[in-house]
Parts: C-alpha cells; sequence; structure tokens
C-alpha cells in the first residue's frame, strides 16, 4: 500500500467514526446545554450551546433537601444512595442467583433443563402491562411494599434471566479440561467452580453485573408504583416529578438527567474494557 | 475478595439503618399525598409548621401518577389516609370505593356552589374543596395597551405586532384548552347522558374558529404548555390563555419576568358566547380507613379552613373555594373571577375516556389531515369503542373442566413415567443439577413467571376495575375482529401488528448495520484513539433511554427543534427556504423520528457484540485470504461475516424482542401520533390499561397476543437456523 492511499483510507476511516462521534453524542449535548442554560429562548438552534449559561438547575437538583420529621435532611442524596444501593443490590443478589443456575446450564444434563431454558427465553416475550399488577399483589402479601427490598428482589428477578444466558455462554467457553484436572488433584465440583471456573470467568460476571446495575438504575416505572416515601426514592422516580402534565421544567428536568447518567457513563468509562472481552467469552448465546 | 466482604457490609449496612427507622411504625400517623409542586408545596410545608395534631407524614406525586398509585394501594389497605385530587376523578374513585364520605370536615355553606357540586355525588360530599384551577386570560402589558373584549379583537391585533410575536399563546392541539371556545359555541365535551359531546354543529363551529386563527398565524402550531410558558415569559407573546401555573413560572427572584396582569377570557363575537374554560375543584378526599378516623378528618377540615386558604393564596396565588376569605391579590382575584364564569369539569368515569378521542380528532383537523365533520364522527366512534359495555359475564366451567383434565392428564402421564426404571434413573441423576438451579427457580417462579401466569389469566376477565367478571375469550375476539370495524382500521390489531413488525425490522436492520460497521472499524489492528472512539460510541447506552427519548423528540420539534434549526441553517446556506417538517403530522416522518431514536438507542449494543465477536476470528484466515488477493468486500463477505454470525445471531434475536416491545420510544417520541398509527402492540396495550378507562383485561389479553406471536416467530428463526446450519455443516 503507497503511504499516500494509506493515508487517505486512514482519513477515511476516522471520517467516518468522528461523524458517528457526532451522532451519538448530539442528543445528549443537548440535554446537556439544556441544563446549563438560563433562559429557554424558544427559537431553533443549531449547536448545543447553552444560552446565558448558569449553574442554578444543578444546584437546585442536587442541593434539593426535604423536611423529615422536624429535621432538614439531604434528599438528594439520600436518593443518590438508594439508586446507587438499589443498583448495586440488584447486580449482587441477580448475578449470584444467576451463576450457580448458569454453570448447572453449561456443565449438566438434567430433567426439565430444556423445558426451564424455554421459560426464560419467554418471559423476556411477555411485555410488563400484564404483570405490573400481579406483581404488586405478592410484594403486598409478603409485606414488601414501599421497601427497597421488594423493589431489588423485583428487579434482580427480572434481570436473572438475561444474566442466565449471559453467564451459560461464558461459562461453556471455558473449557471442560481445567476444571476435570482440578477435580483430579482432589477438589469438589463445588471448589473447581469457585477456584478455576470463577476467576476465569471474571470479565463476563463484571458485564453481567453492569447490565443488571444499569437496568435497575434507569429503571421507573416499577419505582414509582411500588415506593410511597420520597426517602426511599430512586432519582428516576425523582425526575419524574420535573415534567408533568402542564408545566414542565425542562432545564431542572436535563439537570438532574444529567447527574443521573454520570454514574452509569462512568462505570462504563471503568468496563469498557471488560465489556468486550465479557461478550468475547461466548457472546449473549441464547 | 476483601474488596467484595466490604461492598457487602456496607449494603447491609444501608440497608437495616432505614429499616429500623421504619420499625417505629406509622401508626398514629396521617398519610398525605398530593401532587402539588413549587410554590403549592411551599405552603403546605408552612401550614404542616402550624397543625397540632399527629405527625403528617407527606408524599409528592406526580399529577398522571397519582391515580393509577392510589388505585394500586388503596384497595389493600395501604397508601394515603388523606390525598388532594382534582374533581374530575372522583367519580371514577367513588365507583372503585377509593373515597369515602368525609363527614364532619366539610364544612356547610362555606364553599362556592360550583365547588360543592364538583365533591357532591348522590348527595353526599367525598371531598373537601380546597381551590380552584381554570384557564384565564394573561396579557403582556408591554405589547398591549387596550383588551379587545372579544376573540376576534385579540385576533385583529396580530397585525399590528412586531415580528416574531405571536397574539396569542394557548395549546390549541389540546381538548382541555379548546374546551373554552367549544362552551363559547354551545357544546360540551361530555353531554350529561354519557354521551361524547365533541360531535355536532357547535363542535365544527368551534374548531373553524380555530382553524381561521391558526391560519391567520394569531396562533402558534403545536405548542405544548412549556412553550406557551417560553413564547409569554419572553414576551414573544401578548396574549396566553394559561392556568395560575403561569403566573408561577413567570415569577423570578428579580421580579416578574414580563409586565402582565390576567383576567377573565374575553366573549367570541361569532356566537356571541363568553370563553368558558373548564374548572378543577382541588379537593381533599379520604380514603375509606382514613375517613374512618377523627384526626385526619380534623386534618382535611384544618386544610380547608379559611388561615389555610389565606396562606395558600398568599404564597402560592391558589383561589380558594372559600366564600369567607377574599385575597387582595389582582391576580388570585381574576382567577376567582374567571372561576365563577367556567364550566366544572364532569366527574362523570366516561369524561376520562372522553380525553383520547377529543385529542387526536382535534389534532388531525387542526393539522388538515382530514376533514372536521369526518375526523369529529370518528372520534364519536371510538369513544363508543372505549365506552362499550364490557363482555356479558361468562360461566367458566368449560375452562375450569378443561385446566383439570388437563392437569388430570398430565398427572396421569407423569405417574406412568415414574413408574419407568428409566426415568428414576434419570431423576436421581438429575438431582444434584437441581441442587445448583433451585434458588433461581423459585425467585425466578414467583416474581416472574407467577405474575405472568396471573397477567395471562387475567386476560380472560373483562368490565371496569371493581366490578370484574370472567368473559372467556371475548377480549381476543373482540382484538383480533378489530371490535367489528375494518380489519385495517387505525387502531385496529393487525394495522398495529403491521407497523410493529415493520419497526421490528427496521431498527433490527439499522442496529445490525451501524453496530457492524462501526465495530468492524474499532476493531482495525491499527487505529488511532481507539479508545476514546469507543468510549464516545457507547454514550447513547449509558444515558437513561426516557431521558435520551425526551431529548430526540424536543429535537423534532416543528418550529424550535434542533432538526429544524439545522434544516434552515441548510437552507440558508444553499440560499433556499426550506419549509420546516411538521414531523409528527405523517406516518412516514413520525415513523423515521421513532426509528432515528431507537437506532440512535441501540446500536452501541451490536458495536460492542460485533467488536467482541471479531476478537475471536483468527487473524491467519483474514490474512490468508488478503494473500490470495480476496478483495475486502469479498473478505467481509465470505470470511468474516461467516465466522462472527453465529455470534451474532442470538444478540441479534433478542435486539429483535426487545425492539418489539420497545415501549419508551414510541410513547415519549411519537406518542403515536398522528392518529395514533405509529403506535406498536406493546404500546396499544399500555393505552387500554392506563388511558382507556383500565380495562386491564383487554390490555392482558394485548400482551398474551404479544407473547404468542413472539414465541411463534423465535420459534420458526430457530428452526430455519437449524435448518441452514444443518446444510452448512457443523
Amino acid at each position: 500500500m503507497t503511504p499516500l492511499r494509506r493515508w487517505l483510507q486512514a482519513f477515511a476511516v476516522h471520517g467516518v467514526l468522528l461523524v458517528g462521534v457526532a451522532f451519538a453524542l448530539y442528543p445528549v449535548l443537548w440535554v446537556a446545554a439544556l441544563a446549563f442554560s438560563g433562559s429557554n429562548a424558544p427559537e431553533p438552534r443549531v449547536l448545543p450551546w447553552p444560552s446565558e449559561p448558569t449553574l442554578a438547575h444543578l444546584t437546585e437538583v442536587v442541593g434539593a433537601t426535604a423536611d423529615d420529621g422536624g429535621e432538614t435532611i439531604w434528599i438528594f442524596g439520600r436518593q443518590l444512595l438508594n439508586s446507587l444501593v438499589v443498583g448495586a443490590a440488584t447486580a449482587l443478589v441477580g448475578v449470584l442467583i444467576a451463576i450457580p443456575t448458569a454453570y448447572a446450564l453449561a456443565r449438566f444434563e438434567f430433567l426439565g433443563k430444556r423445558r426451564g431454558m424455554g421459560v426464560l427465553l419467554a418471559t423476556q416475550m411477555f411485555p410488563a402491562v400484564a404483570s405490573a399488577i400481579p406483581l404488586y399483589l405478592i410484594l403486598e402479601s409478603a409485606g414488601l411494599l414501599n421497601t427497597r427490598t421488594g423493589l431489588v428482589l423485583c428487579y434482580a428477578s427480572t434481570a436473572v434471566p438475561f444474566a442466565i444466558f449471559q453467564l451459560r455462554a461464558a461459562f461453556e467457553a471455558i473449557p471442560v479440561d481445567l476444571e476435570e484436572a482440578a477435580m483430579v488433584d482432589g477438589a469438589t465440583r463445588l471448589g473447581a467452580f469457585v477456584r478455576v471456573v470463577l476467576p476465569v470467568a471474571r470479565p463476563a460476571i463484571a458485564v453481567t453485573s453492569l447490565f443488571a446495575f444499569m437496568s435497575a438504575y434507569n429503571e421507573f416505572i416499577l419505582a414509582a408504583t411500588l415506593l410511597d416515601d420520597s426517602k426511599m426514592f430512586t432519582l428516576p422516580v425523582m425526575l419524574q416529578r420535573f415534567v408533568g402534565e402542564y408545566d414542565a421544567r425542562w432545564e431542572a428536568f436535563a439537570a438532574g438527567a444529567l447527574v443521573v447518567s454520570l454514574p452509569v457513563m462512568g462505570l462504563f468509562y471503568v468496563a469498557q474494557r471488560h465489556l468486550v472481552e465479557g461478550l468475547a467469552s461466548g457472546g449473549v448465546k441464547g | 475478595m476483601r474488596p467484595w466482604r466490604w461492598l457487602v457490609a456496607v449494603l447491609v449496612a444501608t440497608w437495616l439503618l432505614p429499616a429500623a427507622a421504619r420499625a417505629t411504625d406509622r401508626d398514629g400517623r396521617i398519610r398525605l399525598w398530593h401532587a402539588w409542586r413549587g410554590e403549592e408545596e411551599a405552603a403546605l410545608a408552612e401550614l404542616l409548621e402550624s397543625w397540632d395534631g399527629p405527625t403528617v407524614e407527606v408524599l409528592a406525586v406526580p399529577y398522571d401518577a397519582l391515580s393509577s398509585k392510589l388505585g394500586s394501594a388503596i384497595p389493600f389497605g395501604e397508601g394515603p389516609d388523606i390525598f388532594v385530587d382534582s374533581h374530575e376523578r372522583l367519580g371514577e374513585y367513588h365507583r372503585r370505593e377509593l373515597v369515602a364520605d368525609v363527614g364532619d370536615a366539610f364544612e356547610d355553606g362555606a364553599y362556592v356552589g360550583e365547588a360543592v357540586d364538583a365533591v357532591t355525588i348522590d348527595g353526599a360530599r367525598f371531598g373537601v374543596p380546597l381551590s380552584m384551577k381554570s384557564l384565564a386570560l394573561y396579557v403582556n402589558d408591554d405589547l398591549v395597551a387596550v383588551v379587545p373584549g372579544d376573540l376576534e379583537g385579540i385576533a385583529a391585533l396580530a397585525e399590528t405586532l412586531p415580528e416574531g410575536v405571536v397574539a396569542l399563546a394557548y395549546e390549541a392541539n389540546n381538548a382541555y384548552a379548546h374546551a373554552a371556545i367549544l362552551h363559547a359555541c354551545g357544546g360540551r365535551l361530555l353531554n350529561d347522558d354519557d354521551s361524547f359531546g365533541f360531535v355536532g354543529p357547535a363542535a365544527e363551529t368551534s374548531i373553524d374558529v380555530v382553524l381561521d386563527l391558526l391560519d391567520a398565524g394569531v396562533v402558534p402550531r403545536e405548542a405544548d404548555g412549556a412553550l406557551v410558558t417560553n413564547l409569554f415569559r419572553s414576551g414573544k407573546a401578548a396574549f396566553a390563555m394559561s392556568g395560575p401555573w403561569l403566573a408561577a413560572d413567570l415569577a423570578t427572584p428579580e421580579g416578574d419576568a414580563v409586565r402582565y396582569h390576567v383576567e377573565p377570557l374575553p366573549l367570541l363575537a361569532r356566537t356571541r358566547g363568553r370563553l368558558q374554560p373548564l374548572l378543577t375543584v382541588e379537593s381533599a378526599m379520604l380514603s375509606p380507613s382514613g375517613a374512618a378516623r377523627p384526626e385526619v378528618r380534623r386534618f382535611a377540615a384544618f386544610l380547608a379552613s379559611s388561615a389555610a386558604a389565606a396562606r395558600r393564596a398568599e404564597r402560592a396565588r391558589a383561589v380558594t373555594a372559600r366564600t369567607d376569605t377574599p385575597s387582595a391579590d389582582p391576580i388570585v382575584r381574576a382567577f376567582a373571577a374567571q372561576g365563577r364564569a367556567a364550566v366544572p369539569m364532569s366527574t362523570r368515569p366516561a369524561m376520562r375516556a372522553a380525553w383520547e378521542p377529543a385529542n387526536k380528532a382535534l389534532r388531525k383537523i387542526l393539522r388538515g389531515d382530514a376533514p372536521v365533520t369526518e375526523a369529529l364522527v370518528e372520534a364519536e366512534h371510538r369513544f363508543a369503542m372505549v365506552m362499550r359495555p364490557p363482555p356479558p359475564a361468562r360461566s367458566p366451567t368449560i375452562l375450569l373442566v378443561v385446566i383439570g383434565g388437563a392437569l388430570m392428564f398430565g398427572a396421569v402421564v407423569l405417574v406412568q413415567r415414574a413408574r419407568t426404571r428409566a426415568f428414576r434413573e434419570q431423576v436421581r441423576r438429575s438431582i444434584p443439577a437441581w441442587l445448583w438451579v433451585a434458588h433461581a427457580v423459585f425467585v425466578v417462579g414467583v416474581l416472574v413467571v407467577l405474575p405472568l401466569l396471573v397477567g395471562t389469566a387475567t386476560s380472560l376477565f373483562g368490565g371496569p376495575p371493581g366490578d370484574v367478571h370472567y368473559v372467556g375469550a371475548a377480549n381476543f375476539v373482540d382484538i383480533l375482529t378489530a371490535r367489528g370495524g375494518p380489519l385495517l382500521a387505525s387502531g385496529s390489531f393487525w394495522l398495529t401488528l403491521l407497523v410493529t413488525v415493520l419497526w421490528t425490522v427496521v431498527n433490527v436492520a439499522l442496529h445490525v448495520g451501524l453496530g457492524l460497521a462501526f465495530g468492524i472499524l474499532l476493531a482495525r489492528p491499527v487505529l488511532r484513539m481507539r479508545a476514546m472512539y469507543r468510549v464516545l460510541l457507547i454514550i447513547p447506552w449509558a444515558v437513561p433511554n426516557y431521558v435520551t427519548a425526551l431529548a430526540w423528540k424536543g429535537m423534532f420539534h416543528r418550529q424550535f427543534g434542533a432538526v429544524t434549526g439545522a434544516t434552515m441553517a441548510l437552507g440558508d446556506w444553499l440560499g433556499v427556504t426550506i419549509e420546516p417538517i411538521a414531523w409528527f403530522s405523517r406516518f412516514s416522518t413520525a415513523f423515521t423520528a421513532n426509528v432515528a431514536t431507537n437506532a440512535w438507542l441501540g446500536f452501541p449494543f451490536m458495536m460492542v457484540v460485533t467488536v467482541a465477536a471479531l476478537g475471536s476470528v483468527p487473524k491467519d484466515v483474514l490474512e490468508a485470504a488478503e494473500v490470495d488477493g480476496a478483495s475486502r468486500w469479498q473478505r467481509f463477505r465470505h470470511v468474516t461475516l461467516p465466522m462472527i454470525g453465529p455470534s451474532l445471531v442470538p444478540a441479534v434475536m433478542l435486539g429483535a424482542i426487545w425492539t418489539f416491545n420497545m415501549f419508551n420510544v414510541v410513547f415519549l417520541v411519537s406518542g403515536g401520533d398522528p392518529d395514533g398509527t405509529t403506535d406498536i402492540l406493546v404500546s396499544e396495550a399500555y393505552r387500554w390499561a392506563f388511558t382507556r378507562d383500565a380495562q386491564y383485561g383487554y390490555a392482558a389479553a394485548y400482551a398474551v397476543l404479544i407473547f404468542v406471536l413472539l414465541s411463534g416467530i423465535t420459534r420458526g428463526l430457530d428452526r430455519i437456523g437449524a435448518a441452514a446450519k444443518a446444510k452448512v455443516g457443523p
């Protein structure tokens, strides 16, 4: 390849990628611009740049306080903590439930295996609209309404099927020889699984946890239905209040949305190397 | 492992602390739910400081979410003791037994007549009136010297206004605002006999009035509440027809954003009627358990007291429903005057079903998509469709016999098999594996599969909440026969299915196309700034999708969206005028807007999957192909694609299922516009459940149909995939 051709090719590649980046960032930059805009003058603009830049919306949303029995609490901080805890707990619980199941599906033959896999796939096809009310009844009878524990259980159980698909593929990609060698050396099945298989599957587990975290962190329909106490709200429920029927406060919503997005973006940034690795070890095999 | 242990400890600790605090119990407390925001919420907080009874636990719920939240909590003895809501929801709450007689909390003779009527059902009081809300006329005093007495006069002012200033800003597309003009023409949205009122000569006259205003450029097109606020606040509207919330938005720390005053709506010279807005009476309502407690009733009376009304008027400019608490604030007085000349909204449950058809017809006509009469008759038909009596109750005997028979048969088969030695051997060998999966079976079974089964069963029931009965397969018959209408009419199952399939195919094609293209570029052996590109291209995946869906909707706004701005800038640059596109007025453009949003949301996932799959393609195979002189396309088509294909297929399948049920984007971006044509099956199901008289059985039937379709399609694709694999060989 001549240097000129190589140069032209690199130019084309970067050109396409830059167009893609612009496409990917444009709406997000609009949200950011709105969050910092002092005025929302109604005129079409092309460049997402804040007009009359201000930090007022951001400080308003982040600094929100509430009265709790005569005591002023930093409600935004509480809700951020709720979101993070609910997300992390969902990831932890969901992945812990999924790991042994995925391993059994990858390694053992047993009665009901095929049918069980079919049911797992089927749960992904049923729209949530029909199951929301029965779920409410079940949590009611377990006394878990208006608790974060109930919320986490719901999120974790809905995250489990996808997590099982992911992890099963990852376990299948790990050579059986590794465990067998360990078992020959005297390890039990469980011991071999914990000491040999899990460390190898770490990238896939990290990525699966990230997905579970994200789905819980971003969910708001269930959270808005189940939670009755603003001290327990997660951030998306708080955001919902800014876009009411009559008077949407878009600047405040945008400021809140920006803050809500930051932790997930941070996690993606940290996990992006694993993301490829985790999906590569088998991909999302159904 | 140590960081994990630390994390678990923190999780457990944060969990237990609030739980311990909760253990002190709510007994004796009063739980209050409301949808107030801003100054009204602040006024409530001030009031609570002077309340001397039991502690009040307050929860602010978004107005749209309040009624469904009440409906799911109160029947279980959960939820509030007292809640503040609009009176027009009272009829439905009463039917569903979510409210009870307020008893001695209601002070006889203290309220204006409209407010008393609004909370009275069959002679009993089901709410304590707090404040009255309606639209009124905001006048920008810098732009208008003399306020014309009629709407035509306001329209005539348009020519004298500076460039870029509209005469009258209001939500012309919204039946709530349009009702003011409808009333001036002698019409009603809902007749007293529960029939649809927005049809016939009065409705047609009212629409002619608005069409004239739009054609003359007096009123902005496609204005929503936020736009009305923005136009008036930035001095770009001489008049605005809006509610008290606009006054709150105009207030800044340095005084009002524009110089304005408020007065009652003008006359309509054409009919000599006065524009009469709909009146909403915000009331404190008591749940059955709350109404039984004297301290809750005392608290309701406290909220409605003269002192409380004065506080709300002073702090939040709320117009009281009391006769003994006049306000000195000119804006509050103007709204009070308007309230006496307004039409209280009907409390009948049918009212809720009237909004959607009325709004659809109004939007369709104002866009110029249908003749007035035709659209209104269609709206009447739609209303009748939602309000049609539920299917007759059937005896569930047949179903029970079938289920019982199936269970018996299954049990017999199982027992037969259990007798065989091979089966017992299989069970014995399965037991260790079952121990690995038991917990997941339990959790997924109880929290995922059980609700799905119950949901499926719901599809066999019909009738409004509170009066549900078994109807057999009537819901399914109704849906599949398009409720007796033409099979491919707008909103019918079959047309929606076509749109859904088109939506899924186009989206998945774009996801895979964009994902492959960027994935292949990112996986190039030599690429500078690879990490940066990868991070930035993943961003659409990392931002919550309801946020970006709303951002995209904003970008497609006809007058003020960024897409419009871009086309106008392009036009300027080319020296031609490009008319702004009304994105949500035609199926093709609205569908495009939805697809653009969803393609944007979904491509990073396929991109990452592609990069991952490419990582496992051996380099030497590609190099061998290159040495053999294969072109770039040939290498991709005959080497790369077959090698990464198998690991893409499951991702594509899952992506297709998710796209098929992608509720957020359709609901938030186009909202089904125009005329419900861009709705997909799942958003249609949501509408039946939440905006059309809460017909959960009907919505569940949609959900079951979606499930049957998806499982059929995936099974078919699986077969094809397996056949193809068998042909190619392992």
